[in-house]
């Protein structure tokens, strides 16, 4: 009886000194990292286009951190930014639903001059300040800043703006995965 | 399209292999005059298990089965686990032992060169604590033999479990030199006594001091046509004969000379073609110094102080999986980062 | 043969050289092709921007193509004839990308311009490095990097190390220059000393190449240079710039160093001797040594215009048939070409025409057995197969930590690895992947800056607007009767200051896109890039057109006022109708 309650006091002891130690590290090593929503806002693309369902990538964040959203949400991000936020907030990776239409390259938008009335609605509607122009005056999008949201693209009354892909140059040019040709002897 | 470089001149993969196989001729010669056809037979087998074993599992996946098989991996894996196994063990034994070695251990982790653990040794280890008995039946070298073994008896023996006369395995079972020492010390039995006996030769066991000779020159062979480096071998024999020489400095009458173990057991082997496995072996060179230090040790104390008469797998198997842990604390230095260089 | 210490680097390789394949002959002229494709891109850098007009006639050594920006430099006429055509040409690159090129039609009188020697020991070195820049002077052995930059200020280098080692296979062109010109390369390597400041001259010779050493040696004899040759073990890649180095100063330079930090810089011989040609004859860089080698029935070495079309180039040569592909560069570092109708460029120091026979197919790719022959042939000692593990895992921060950048590319750890594992196509494509990541990650931070500046503007005038309701609240009970006017007014203000700051905001953004890449498609037309008076007469116009629309808006009755806006949509209603039957037109015209 004696060694039974000498051991349960011996792993009490244990239990208080070891929780005091790892409190303490806990408390003082504390690391003082960013908050959450800024790390979320890090890894979306910032095209604030709202396709993920909120008013841009910031609100999209904060949702996530509160975990109310889903992480496959977010188009521009494509597969591989659902990858790094699952990374991230420690979920499982989920696929993009098969409604959203994914992979679709960077599109800078283009405003037809000849049909532009200077009604400034895209103009507001821009996210990023990407097109200039005053009212009655033809507006125009400046192609550096086009994140490709296409929020532009619906307010127009008179449709005349349109997506054209990114060329490729010498500095967005990539390497190739290596593809390595493996005789497959059955197909599925 | 082609991409640079447009040349390459490496040793293929498969000639590497070979001439792994072929450093391990010279020790199997040997172990085959000294314990019968029964070695034979068992590499034979185990060859036979692996090649089968290896086309199954790369048609399961997909891969294609010619190139794969003819890189000579599997046959190497089989050789090394027939080579550890007693040569008159029964038939299903080593085909267990390879079957689990080249189905478990390196295609169900992902195929050549993604097996974390040494597949020979795994499907080592596996069979000695599973059957512990068939295992340790080691049979005494031909020219010790108590009952007359020719090839056919052996090869009887072997599939049958039975010696022509009838008389079961007891009749020709003697332990290996390790295990006697064991044995022997457990008994009480002075060491030098033990040593005495015809069992012993001068460096080792009678007939496994020419077995481990055989695979020395074979690691001869190999570093001088520069598959393996020197690092590995070098380190390991030489954690072995610290190990042992400073058990030995401590009581000489309950532990045998270094010597007798660099020559007994699988050291030899171990040092040339266990720890010297790429794929489970550090690639840092400071990781090797650790990684055969380390093993050395380990397989000297668990030979002395464990329950088993031979270490090298279970050191070996303990330090791959420190391996990935070791290649990422010693990675050297880059040219041009070098403390002290001259910058 | 060697009186100087080496100093030898980890690893390296030994392909078989084929060098006596075309290091018998000297070098050849290559006679006037049919048109010259000169590439405006041809530095590391940016593009220069065209000079001339479609249609214009040059002199051979006219610039025609301005230097833009600091890392980049002129573009010269190769001969002289008349520009054909301004626009994109594929460029020799791995890519098969085109850049803006310059086509000239040479009318085979190859007349020069005047040339000026430049008095380079009178006058400022950034003058000298304008000089150079502007006859256009790259790295000639294969870096293509602006030379200008590399004449760094007095005193910081003690060393100059002259490049003729020449590692690669196949390729001689540096062999025959050393051969031939010696003393124009001493020469450039005299000035290029003398303005760094440099103490002493070490040039890097393979002991592959016994005449250079020879010819050079007596050179530097015979000019009296404070100079030495040091023979070096043919071993690749032992003229890489950070290999050479070591080899013959025991200094390493890490990536992200530069070699003048730690007293040494490397030039390549065939740079020096263009230097020396820019300096005191005042030639710009037209032309290179090119090796044609391979399967050819001529192989050797030809001095050909930068543009010349390879193809042209090539029948030179003589191009046997069974060719299966043409190689730019040497066999560890070259690329494929995809098609021959491409201009030389300053980096082609070789064309090697493949056979079956030595540029074998490649073998099935096997799995890596982290065998380390890799590690062990690396010239900076990284570990090529852990770069493979990680690649294949996307494991970018640990390419980063184990030093992927470190990197040069050289093709070593291919060459060994008994897998045949293409391993420097794992590394060209991490390197690819984590620079597109970072400049995406780039390109989101300005745009979240520019978004978040929005918001903020946007607050702003609300914030304003509603301040200025608040201070019209107590006026606005004095003047009842012309309470329109003042809101109006402040409206019109407020329209106005934005119209100024949106102006501004075009005027500025198109004089960037002025700057930059005029020759990439220009989607939309910039906005007038200034201000004019006549403008803001127009748009003060407008205004006061507004404001009066707005007074009598503001004065007629209700029915008037229905009846006018139902007008006003008809009209818009009309045009929407046009604009639809415009667009519709166009697309049937487009399906047509």
């Amino acid at each position: 009886m004696i060694a039974f309650l000498e051991a349960i006091l011996i792993m009490v002891v244990l239990a208080v000194v070891l929780g005091a130690v790892l409190g303490f590290a806990a408390i003082k090593y504390k690391v003082d990292d960013d908050p959450l929503v800024d790390k979320i806002d890090e890894i979306l693309p910032q095209t604030q286009c709202g396709q993920c369902g909120y008013p841009g990538c910031k609100p999209y964040a904060t949702a996530l951190a509160a975990g109310e959203a889903e992480i496959n949400l977010c188009v521009p991000g494509g597969e591989d930014g659902v990858r790094k936020l699952a990374d991230l907030l420690g979920k499982d990776f989920v696929p993009m639903s098969a409604e959203v239409q994914v992979e679709k390259p960077k599109s800078y938008a283009v405003i037809d001059e000849n049909l532009c009335i200077g009604c400034t609605l895209c103009l507001q509607a821009c996210p990023v300040d990407a097109i200039v122009g005053s009212a009655k005056h033809l507006h125009t999008v400046l192609v550096k800043e086009c994140t490709g949201c296409e929020l532009c693209v619906a307010p127009c009354p008179v449709n005349c703006i349109s997506m054209k892909p990114v060329p490729e140059n010498l500095t967005s040019w990539k390497w190739h995965y290596p593809v390595i040709p493996l005789k497959v002897k059955k197909q599925a | 399209m082609m991409t640079s470089p447009f040349v390459a001149q490496p040793m293929p993969l498969n000639r590497l292999m070979y001439r792994v196989i072929g450093a391990l001729l010279p020790g199997m010669a040997v172990a085959t005059w000294a314990f019968g056809i029964g070695v034979l037979v068992q590499v034979a087998l185990a060859v036979a298990v692996a090649l089968a074993t290896e086309a199954w599992c790369l048609n399961l996946r997909r891969y294609p089965v010619r190139p794969y098989l003819a890189d000579g991996s599997a046959v190497l894996t089989a050789c090394l686990l027939a080579l550890s196994i007693p040569p008159l063990a029964p038939w299903w034994l080593v085909v267990l032992g390879t079957f689990i070695a080249v189905g478990f251990v390196k295609h169900l982790f992902g195929g050549l060169g993604q097996n974390p653990f040494n597949p020979a040794m795994i499907g080592f280890a596996a069979l000695i604590v599973s059957f512990p008995a068939q295992m340790s039946r080691w049979a005494a070298p031909l020219a010790l033999a108590p009952a007359d073994l020719d090839a056919v008896a052996q090869i009887g023996l072997i599939f049958t479990g039975h010696l022509s006369s009838g008389a079961g395995f007891d009749a020709v079972a003697s332990a290996t030199p390790l295990d006697a020492i064991r044995t022997g010390l457990l008994q009480r039995i002075p060491l030098a006594d033990i040593l005495g006996t015809p069992k012993f030769g001068a460096l080792g066991g009678a007939a496994q001091q020419w077995i481990a000779l055989g695979y020395l020159l074979g690691g001869l062979f190999l570093w001088q046509q520069r598959v393996i480096q020197w690092r590995l071998p070098v380190v390991f024999l030489g954690s072995v004969f610290l190990t042992a020489t400073l058990f030995y400095w401590a009581n000489p009458a309950h532990y045998a000379s270094p010597l007798l173990h660099l020559f007994a057991g699988g050291t030899m082997l171990g040092a040339f073609f266990i720890v010297t496995d790429p794929v489970t072996s550090p690639t840092t060179p400071l990781g090797q110094i650790i990684f055969a230090g380390l093993a050395g040790v380990l397989a000297y104390l668990i030979r002395v102080l464990g329950n088993f008469p031979d270490g090298v797998a279970f050191s070996v198997i303990i330090m791959n999986i420190v391996v990935p842990f070791l290649d990422q604390y010693t990675q050297p230095a880059v040219f041009g980062r070098k403390k002290g260089g001259r910058a | 043969m060697n009186s100087r210490t080496i100093f030898p680097f980890h690893g390296g390789v030994h392909p078989p050289e084929f060098k006596d394949l075309s290091s018998g002959a000297p070098i050849a002229a290559a006679p006037l092709p049919s048109k010259l494709v000169v590439p405006l891109l041809q530095s590391v850098g940016n593009c220069a921007r065209p000079l001339v007009q479609v249609g214009e006639r040059v002199l051979k050594g006219q610039k025609i193509g301005a230097p833009d920006g600091a890392l980049s430099v002129a573009v010269h006429a190769p001969t002289s004839g008349i520009v054909t055509a301004i626009g994109p040409a594929m460029l020799a690159h791995p890519s098969g990308l085109s850049e803006p090129a310059i086509t000239i039609e040479p009318d085979g009188e190859d007349r020069w311009i005047d040339r000026q020697p430049l008095d380079w020991r009178n006058v400022e070195p950034r003058i000298v490095r304008e000089h150079l820049r502007d006859m256009g002077i790259v790295g000639l052995g294969g870096a293509i990097f602006p030379s200008h930059l590399k004449i760094v200020e007095k005193g910081k280098v003690k060393t100059l190390i002259v490049n003729g080692a020449e590692c690669e296979p196949y390729i001689t062109c540096d062999d025959r220059l050393m051969r031939e010109r010696a003393e124009g390369i001493l020469a450039g390597a005299a000035i290029v000393r003398e303005l760094l400041g440099a103490q002493q001259i070490l040039v890097g010779i393979e002991d592959n190449k016994p005449e250079a050493v020879a010819i050079m040696r007596e050179a530097i004899r015979a000019s009296g240079l404070p100079a030495d040759v040091g023979v070096v073990p043919t071993l690749y890649p032992s003229g890489a710039a950070k290999q050479l180095i070591k080899l013959l100063t025991n200094i390493e330079v890490p990536s992200g160093v530069r070699s003048t930090d730690l007293g040494v810089q490397c030039f390549n011989v065939g740079t020096l001797y263009t230097i020396w040609r820019a300096i005191e004859f005042g030639e710009p860089a037209i032309s290179r040594v090119v090796t044609l080698t391979g399967n050819v029935e001529r192989p050797g070495n030809y001095e050909a215009l930068i543009g010349t079309p390879l193809n042209e180039l090539l029948q030179l040569a003589g191009v046997r048939p069974q060719a299966t592909g043409y190689v730019y560069g040497g066999p560890m570092m070259g690329f494929e070409l995809a098609n021959l109708d491409i201009g030389l460029s300053k980096a082609g120091n070789c064309i090697i025409v493949r056979d079956a026979v030595h540029f074998p197919p490649r073998p099935l790719e096997m799995p890596c057995i982290r065998c380390g022959k890799c590690a062990d042939a690396c010239p900076i000692e990284l570990q090529p197969m852990d770069f493979y593990w990680f690649t294949r895992s996307k494991r970018y921060d640990k390419l980063e930590q184990w030093q992927l950048f470190d990197c040069i590319e050289c093709g070593a750890c291919a060459y060994v690895c008994p897998s045949h594992i293409r391993l420097v196509d794992y590394f060209r494509y991490a390197k690819s992947e984590i620079w597109a990541d970072e400049r995406q990650m780039k390109a989101a931070d300005h745009a979240r800056q520019r978004h978040e500046f929005r918001q903020f503007r946007e607050e702003r005038e609300k914030r304003e607007k509603a301040e200025r309701l608040a201070a019209r609240a107590a006026p606005k009970a004095v003047e009842a009767n012309s309470e329109a006017a003042p809101v109006d007014a402040a409206d019109a203000e407020r329209a106005a200051r934005i119209k100024a700051a949106m102006e501004r905001a075009a005027a500025k953004n198109a004089a960037l896109n002025v700057e930059s890449a005029p020759l990439v498609e220009p989607p939309a037309a910039p906005t007038e890039p200034a201000l004019d008076e006549e403008k803001a007469a127009r748009i003060r116009a407008a205004m006061q057109k507004r404001e009066e629309e707005k007074a009598r808006l503001a004065a007629m009755s209700p029915e008037e006022r229905a009846a006018l806006d139902a007008e006003k949509a008809a009209r818009i209603a009309a045009a929407k109708e046009k604009a639809a039957a415009k667009k519709a037109a166009q697309e049937q015209d487009k399906a047509e």
